[in-house]
């Protein structure tokens, strides 16, 4: 169990600490495999998803191959498994559905919440209040492991129904379709995998979340008071709630599912009727008894999912607030305001789920609610874009590859930002519920906000991972490169969300009013295997840079957050000696920290009074 | 020579190449040589050229610094750009709004297109303004040491929320009118004309025998057609919108209808045509691995044409296939 200690007779302790070879050998397997290290596991966390994040772009990749050259054979991939052999390498109708579910299921719940949460959040949460470890060891090592079983149940289901035929309900997974076997009889038994999957992720997710608010809460460093903490833990914090608070609505709704579709997994007679009317037959499935309601299941599954997206947001928001800081060498702008409207996006997102329903045949009055709560979500957002702005106003930017991948969050995030009011509203919405304009919309949220502020991350804490820096020419190339295949991508999206073009389509351009669209889902499915391909720099890079990479020191962005003054990497216990925080984690540019002859200022370092003792960093 | 700059000098080289080959090179080979067309991009999509140069110049004139700060404005010019040519090159709406609810739908999203777009561009431009004051800066400017403004604060949370509110309360109506029952047009407060039951992967109509009213469960007498929905154009028409098996939706762009419909319930929906003609009729509520396919259209007549086509529909469907002997 993790302790602070503040007294000074603890350094000979953490001295130990700070050796690879401290007073507890490690076996490999304890060190780098079941660790309970925070850092090994948030390590283990980031190229698993990074790696997940390769599956989830080459499945995109097929989705927009159909989309730009419909039934098509498909390059490289179609030739060389022999499952395409008998379909001529095209993409099944069935396929399809397969491929736009996985996408979507793959980088939800595979990448973007595992790599904020799981990655960035356990590297750097301890880091940054100044713990030695998390609360819960071995629970954080169990929240990494138990990512596995999901992944395989997710990889199990893309083959359980056949080689080219997966999950197919999209990962919103709506009944009765998902409910009833039979309404997509190629996918067999894909769909109960897939639930379990997802179950198993929530597992993952909520071992952590109840991690990281015992941290957050118990184990920050003396005066490391809550207003001192750097917005990632702030935001690490407030997803950290959400998720303990929305997650087990989602588990109750997926075990629900799960029970109306167990008769076809198991020999058993339990089958269940949650969600599927009295009386429904599907494909000649067997009548049911009783009487269910489909649309409770959109209720339940929403009432996590939008949290979920902030969950998907929010650290993201947090980690650029810290490095927008550290890149214009300034003070965040608005420090309080910026927490007050993280908490209020967390909050107004609990009612807010509605606004996936204007459509669903919900009470209409109760449409008009979820519309101005859901608009009045957009209000945060909104001051959080200007405090950035402000943060960046006046500021001594240093033009690196995280400045501009921060800077790319901001710009693309306002345009996520302000589509989501014309869904917001319930008349405009009920023309684009279910057409690319959606898809435009939480693309620039999740791609344009979340991966880009991911990227930043990785290259601005990278140091702290590895000890080693990652190249910034090429992470500014990887930046250009992705940012115009990005916009080439998803911004014309938008505008075929406007001509009525619906999601999930195999071939939209059987419908006369939509054939003309095609050049243009040329123009994106090039720009999107230039963003996909794109990423292998990111990955060279980062592989390259593990081992490679110029070695640098404690703090090589001369920032003030309390993990700069750790050794990079930090070693088990992360602090040569108990950190104790002095200020809060913005003071670029302080008078205090010019009268030291530097733009910044550690938060450990002692006042000026008392530092004419020996600086607590070399 | 490093990474970054290997990267401008790639950048520059290309957009100098692109906006020469569009304005010089490409229209002088097609004007000199008769038989030779080169492609052009301006030609597919106006204004390339124009972008072409402003980029190829704003790399040129421009530091390190300096050029990212242009890259973060020239791309929302890009993006607007891209939205004011779209209604010329039939990226927009399908056609004009073709019902009374289309007209109301259409005009609350240019409202918010005009506010959205204003707020888009002074966002944009500020971002990209606070990068360009920090290219230029001089080496020894000082940094502005704040941490933030209250009163700054206070006006762009209060200006933002009146606007957000205004934007939610002039849906209000609107929703009630498309939604809301007791909201919905006379005309078809008589009740519904016909039964829409979707099913995998078709659209089965279900009219009520001429003469009397749609019940909820099928009559001897009604009569059934697939794909094909006959209503009189330009007054409001009700049906009934059900499902046969999972969940689907209604979706008709030209009129701006959507409505899913769901297993176990019967939703009514009202719409109108306001010219004579066909409407498609789509599925938007993934359906299975046919839902792409779920095509059917409605056919906007006059009364008079509806009546034929129901009193053919009748004939058709109560012929025996015995030939009458003459």
């Amino acid at each position: 169990m993790a302790t602070i200690t503040p007294a000074v007779d603890s350094a000979d302790h953490a001295h130990d600490h700070g050796h690879d070879h401290g007073h507890h050998e490690q076996t490999f397997i304890q060190k780098y495999v079941f660790s309970t290290d925070h850092k090994v596991i948030g390590i283990q966390f980031l190229i698993t998803t990074i790696l997940m994040l390769m599956v989830g772009g080459a499945l995109a990749l097929a989705v927009r191959w159909q989309l730009a050259f419909p039934w098509e054979s498909m390059p490289i991939v179609g030739k060389l498994f022999g499952v395409f052999a008998g379909e001529g390498g095209q993409i099944s109708p069935e396929f399809y559905t397969m491929l736009f579910t996985m996408h979507a299921s793959v980088m939800i719940f595979l990448v973007i919440i595992p790599v904020l949460a799981g990655a960035f959040g356990n590297f750097l949460i301890p880091l940054q209040i100044g713990a030695d470890d998390m609360a819960f060891p071995i629970l954080n090592m169990l929240s990494y492991w138990f990512m596995w079983p999901a992944i395989a149940c997710f990889g199990y289901s893309f083959v359980a129904g056949g080689a080219t035929a997966g999950p197919a309900n999209g990962w919103t997974s709506y009944p009765v379709l998902s409910d009833i076997a039979s309404a997509s009889p190629a996918s067999g038994n894909a769909q109960t995998w897939w639930l379990f999957g997802l179950t198993l992720v929530g597992v993952s997710s909520m071992m952590g979340s109840v991690n990281y608010m015992t941290t957050i809460i118990n184990m920050r460093a003396p005066g490391m008071t809550l207003f001192r903490m750097p917005l990632t833990i702030w935001s690490m914090f407030i997803t950290a709630i959400l998720q303990a608070f929305a997650l087990p609505v989602l588990t109750a709704a997926g075990f629900m599912l799960v029970f109306d579709r167990l008769g076809l997994l198991l020999p058993t007679s339990i089958q269940s009727v949650f969600f599927v009317p009295a009386g429904l037959i599907v494909n000649n499935s067997a009548p049911t008894v009783g009487g269910g309601q489909p649309l409770l299941w959109q209720h339940l599954f929403w009432f996590y999912s939008h949290p979920a997206v902030y969950i998907m947001l929010l650290p993201a928001m947090g980690m650029v607030s810290d490095m927008l800081a550290c890149t214009c060498r300034k003070p965040v702008f608005g420090y309080k305001p910026m927490v007050y409207s993280m908490a209020a996006i967390a909050g107004l997102g609990f009612i807010v789920w509605g606004h996936h329903m204007f459509t669903s045949g919900m009470n209409p009055a109760l449409g008009m609610t979820f519309m101005t709560s859901t608009m009045m979500i957009a209000l945060p957002s909104a001051i959080k874009v200007f405090n950035w702005i402000g943060t960046i106003w006046n500021g001594d930017i240093q033009f690196t590859g995280v400045f501009l991948n921060c800077a790319a969050f901001v710009a693309l995030f306002i345009v996520g930002g302000l589509s989501g009011i014309f869904m917001a509203a319930v008349p405009v919405d009920i023309y684009f519920h279910d057409t690319y304009f959606i898809v435009a919309h939480f693309h620039y949220v999740l791609f344009g906000a979340t991966l880009f502020g991911v990227f930043a991350a990785i290259q601005f804490w990278f140091p702290k991972m590895f000890g080693r820096e990652m190249n910034d020419g090429v992470q500014k190339i990887h930046f250009v490169l992705t940012f115009i295949g990005m916009n080439g991508t998803f911004f014309p999206m938008h505008l075929l969300g406007i001509a009525g073009m619906p999601r999930r389509y195999a071939d939209p351009y059987l419908h006369g009013y939509l054939e003309h669209l095609l050049p243009m889902n040329k123009l994106m499915t090039m720009s999107a295997i230039l963003m996909g391909f794109s990423q292998f720099l990111l990955l060279g890079n980062f592989f390259y840079s593990m081992f490679y990479g110029r070695k640098v020191g404690r703090n090589p962005w001369n920032a003030n957050g309390l993990e700069w003054s750790a050794p990079s990497p930090p070693g088990h216990g992360n602090f040569d000696v108990p950190p104790v925080c002095y200020r809060g984690p913005y003071e670029y540019s302080s008078p205090e920290a010019e009268a030291l002859g530097q733009d910044f200022i550690l938060q450990t370092d002692p006042p000026r009074r008392a530092a004419t003792t020996e600086p607590a960093t070399a | 020579m490093n990474l970054s700059t290997l990267l401008i000098w790639f950048l520059r080289l290309l957009s100098t190449g692109l906006a020469l080959y569009e304005l010089v090179v490409g229209p002088l080979v097609n004007s000199v040589l008769a038989d030779v067309s080169l492609p052009l991009l301006s030609d597919q999509v106006a204004g390339t050229k124009w972008f072409a140069l402003i980029f190829a110049v704003t790399t040129w004139a421009s530091s390190e610094k300096r050029f990212w700060a242009l890259f973060f404005w020239y791309w929302p010019l890009v993006a607007l750009w891209a939205c004011v040519i779209a209604p010329g090159n039939n990226w927009w709406f399908p056609s004009e709004p073709l019902s009374r609810a289309g007209h109301q739908i259409d005009g609350l999203f240019y409202m918010i297109l005009i506010i959205v777009a204003v707020t888009f561009i002074g966002t944009e431009f500020a971002l990209g303004y606070a990068l360009w004051k920090s290219a230029v800066r001089g080496k020894d400017d000082k940094v502005w040491f704040s941490h933030g403004s209250h009163r700054l604060e206070i006006v762009w949370t209060i200006v933002p929320a009146f606007i957000l509110v205004f934007i939610s309360m002039a849906q209000l109506d609107v929703v009630a009118d498309i939604r809301v029952l007791n909201r919905f047009p006379d005309e078809v407060q008589s009740g519904p004309v016909a039964e829409v039951m979707a099913r995998q992967f078709e659209w089965r109509i279900r009219y009520p025998k001429p003469g009397t009213e749609l019940m909820t469960t099928p009559q001897p007498g009604d009569l059934y057609y697939v794909n094909e929905l006959h209503i009189a154009a330009t007054v409001p028409t009700m049906v009934n919108l059900r499902t046969q098996d999972v969940q689907h939706s209604f979706f008709v762009p030209r009129m701006r209808v959507k409505q899913d419909a769901v297993p176990g319930l019967i939703i009514p929906i009202w719409f109108d045509a306001e010219k004579a003609g066909e409407y498609e009729l789509l599925c938007t509520e993934l359906c299975g691995w046919g839902h792409y396919k779920m095509k059917a259209r409605i056919i906007a007549e006059t009364p008079q044409q509806v009546s034929e086509y129901l009193t053919g529909l009748q004939a058709d469907q109560e012929e025996d296939g015995v030939a009458d002997e003459e």
